[in-house]
């Protein structure tokens, strides 16, 4: 009877391993570096139970390979993030396209960092729960069109929490979420990435508390075509310091952030329901925060399901310090031909969805309100004129974006949900 | 948990395998995947030595038209279905699209070879890693088998990892390589098609739709269509005459569909299993499945999301008649990790398919008229 053979042998094996595995835990659970650290890494992804906390001592891991994990409620836990650092400089071809690829729910990676991985850092996609803490993704060289794409990089991810973390040098965006839905990003630091901060297609985002500076773009509130999750919306960004991100954009072509001319601090695009307040946007050479549909972006694309237009944005008590000196790229260019000198700190398209006038008006939820932001300056390009196929009237007039919106309703606040701090 | 339920008698063993602590040589299964043979061999698939790969009673040998290409390597399929109550094979159901129903007990196996010399590739095999899909209760299970240098046998590595190879290639040039064994989660990584399950991709009825020389008991061989073979020894129900079934071309045989059809399938193959509408790359909103006709899902004019340096400075992923402008072919051409696609599973250019999706786009129209 081999059928019968075969089932003992299965479950004397499963006990005497899980026995082994039990003793050897308890004997020594933290992980250190040593002769094969992918393999001693990897394996603990592997067979880890769910829930379980991985711990690595502190030192320098030499991977070869992304870590993937597909287990759920995992904790992948270092020293701190100058002390326990995976570093992927010898990543192999054929072995995967980040450092980190967690693929299963209420993922936790906090106290570590991961250094030079040839492409993204750490990559969270399609799950629920995922939070970042205390954690640095560094491209060590600084600002180069070769390094990898994403830092920290949640994608189709229900409840994000990224906090205390740190992240620079990636070719696209250092902190990126994409496609996800309730989502706090706070006291992070951003800086010499392309893109500081992204919010991309994501419902309910709280970014609040971070420091990007030193990137061509500091902070991306944006909403693109032709993917799956559409239409993001609801997000807050207040209490940011968005300072002096006028870094020459070293991106690849092709990808939407090597469009973003250096010098930006805050862009919102083609997102809708954004409420910006209490920032401090600093010295930002092109504009310091800039509100624009997709379409003045000149980019073609074929999506009938995508809203390109950006409604509801409310911008109140932020301070702005200079800034706007030099505006470049298509854009400026058309405002320095049309009115001349520095872009003023706040700067409009003023283009909205035709379909939606209502006698000739924006309709009152779906305006730009502009309330209490010290002595800053603004400009509407009316380049929804040009579309038209009219004149622009060129507008720095403020009044007409007198008023508020409701406030945006705060996102599930994941620190309680995680253990996490306060 | 197995632990709560075990018998008495395995704790007087664990003494003797807590000396196996830290050892972990073997690689083999801890956790999840201690239930399963450290050995190859003790899988029973084939019969005699090992390495030969003689399939034993009730395992069938199959091949594809249209394969994924992993570094070159040769490649060799098999099937064990489980018997049903009856005594009797328990057949996998017939599906036109998409891989077969295999019923519980499957076992699909794939051994990744090397020939010593690629101009006489029937000679000096060297079997690297042999991977086995096992359908379960729970759902198909992924197990890479890495083997020995003998070869004798091959045994468990969850964690996969590098093993270097030489070979002559068919043009009579040295290739010294790292082939890199995926590890039980990049299994999943690739065969979770639809986001959710892990499933076979080869077994399905286009791509086995072809002859195959199989071995007779007498010492002569036997050349037949796989379903119709498959129909007739029992292992296949629902299917209808291979004639009736959809059968994709070999993308290297050019009498066997036009380059369209052939780049089709082989994208189809090598990139759909992540690049479909709820596959792993669906979040690129990149769609390349050999079935249908939504262009900008296809990648023409569609500009890439998150490829980051992967773009090479390429603006779409398809641009209709510039091959060299197009994001797609820069990813095929490189090996950069942060570049490469697949992402996983190769790190050498498969420069005959480079050719074959070149030619797809410099003959490719571009569309009437594009929108935005």
């Amino acid at each position: 009877m081999k059928h019968a053979s075969a089932i003992w042998k299965h479950c004397l094996c499963t006990s005497v391993c899980l026995l082994t595995l039990a003793a050897c835990a308890q004997e020594d659970a933290t992980l250190r570096p040593g002769d094969n650290d992918h393999r001693t890494l990897q394996e603990a992804l592997l067979t880890a139970e769910p829930g379980a906390v991985i711990e690595l001592a502190g030192g320098r891991f030499e991977l070869d390979a992304t870590l993937s994990l597909d287990v759920e409620g995992v904790t992948l836990r270092g020293q701190g993030m100058d002390e326990t650092i995976l570093d992927f400089s010898a990543q192999a071809p054929g072995t995967g396209g980040e450092g980190i690829l967690a693929t299963a729910d209420d993922f936790t990676v906090e106290n570590l960092a991961v250094e030079n991985t040839r492409g993204d850092g750490i990559k969270v996609e399609g799950t629920t729960g995922a939070a970042f803490r205390s954690v640095r993704v560094e491209w060590t060289n600084g600002p180069d069109t070769n390094n990898g794409a994403y830092g920290l990089y949640p994608v189709q991810v229900t409840n994000v929490l990224i906090e205390d973390s740190r992240v620079r040098g990636a070719s696209d965006a250092g902190i990126y979420v994409g496609q996800s839905a309730n989502v706090v990003v706070r006291r992070n630091e951003a800086w010499e990435n392309v893109a500081g901060i992204e919010i991309e297609n994501t419902t309910g985002a709280d970014v609040y508390g971070n420091r990007a500076h030193g990137n061509t773009g500091g902070l991306l509130v944006f909403s693109l075509p032709e993917l799956p999750v559409k239409d993001g919306r609801d997000a807050r960004v207040y209490d940011n310091d968005i300072v002096e991100n006028n870094l020459p954009n070293f991106g690849k072509e092709g990808a939407i952030v090597s469009t973003i001319p250096a010098g930006s601090g805050i862009i919102v695009m083609a997102s809708d329901n954004v409420e910006l307040f209490e920032n401090r946007i600093h010295h930002n050479q092109n504009s310091n925060l800039a509100v624009i549909s997709y379409l003045s972006t000149g980019r073609a694309y074929n999506d009938p399901g995508y809203d390109p237009y950006t409604e509801g944005v409310y911008i109140h008590d932020n301070e702005f310090i200079g800034g706007g000196e030099s505006p470049n790229g298509d854009f400026a260019d058309a405002f320095v031909a049309l009115a001349g000198g520095a872009f003023p700190d706040i700067v409009w398209d003023g283009v909205a969805n035709p379909d939606k006038l209502v006698e000739g008006e924006v309709p009152a939820d779906l305006r730009l309100y502009i309330e209490n932001n010290g002595d800053a300056d603004f400009v509407n390009l009316d380049l929804g004129s040009v579309f038209a196929g009219g004149e622009p009237n060129v507008s720095t007039d403020l009044a007409a974006h007198q008023g508020a919106l409701p406030a945006v309703p705060q996102p599930v606040d994941l620190g309680a949900a995680t253990g996490g701090a306060p | 948990m197995a632990l709560r339920s075990a018998p008495p008698a395995a704790l007087a063993l664990a003494a003797l395998a807590l000396a196996g602590c830290g050892a972990g040589e073997s690689g083999s299964g801890q956790g999840p995947f201690a239930r399963y043979p450290a050995k190859l061999s003790a899988w029973g698939l084939f019969a005699g030595e090992l390495a030969n790969h003689v399939p034993a009673g009730g395992v069938e040998p199959y091949d594809l038209n249209t394969a994924l290409f992993s570094d070159y390597a040769l490649k060799f399929r098999f099937v064990r279905l489980p018997e049903g109550p009856d005594g009797d094979v328990e057949p996998a159901l017939y599906r036109e699209e998409g891989p077969f129903e295999f019923p519980v007990g499957t076992v699909i196996s794939k051994t990744f070879a090397y020939p010593t010399d690629f101009r006489v590739p029937e000679e000096g095999l060297r079997p690297l890693e042999t991977r086995l899909l096992v359908h379960e209760e729970g759902g198909w299970v992924g197990l890479p088998y890495i083997w020995n240098v003998e070869p004798t046998d091959a045994e468990l590595a969850i964690v996969g990892g590098p093993l270097d190879v030489s070979w002559i290639d068919a043009a009579g040039a040295r290739i010294e390589h790292t082939y890199r064994v995926p590890n039980a989660n990049q299994c999943k990584t690739c065969h979770r098609t639809d986001g959710e399950r892990v499933l076979p991709i080869g077994p399905q009825a286009a791509q086995l739709n072809r002859e195959y020389t199989y071995p007779d008991q007498d010492g002569t061989t036997l050349r037949e269509n796989q379903l119709e073979r498959w129909r007739r020894i029992g292992f296949l129900a629902g299917a209808p005459p291979a004639a009736e079934a959809p059968r994709a071309p070999v993308w290297n045989v050019a009498p066997s569909g036009s380059v369209d059809e052939r780049a089709r399938t082989w994208l189809d193959i090598n990139c759909a299993h992540c690049h479909n509408l709820t596959g792993s790359g669906r979040t690129s909103g990149l769609d390349l499945r050999k079935d249908h006709d939504n262009r900008t899902r296809l990648g023409v004019y569609k500009h890439p999301v998150a490829a980051g340096l992967g773009t090479g400075d390429r603006v779409y992923a398809v641009v209709p008649g510039e091959p060299d402008e197009s994001i797609l072919l820069y990813r095929l051409e490189s090996i950069h990790p942060g570049i490469a696609m697949p992402e996983i599973g190769r790190g050498l250019v498969d420069v005959e398919a480079v050719e074959l999706i070149r030619q797809w786009i410099l003959e490719m129209e571009p569309p009437a008229q594009r929108a935005g």
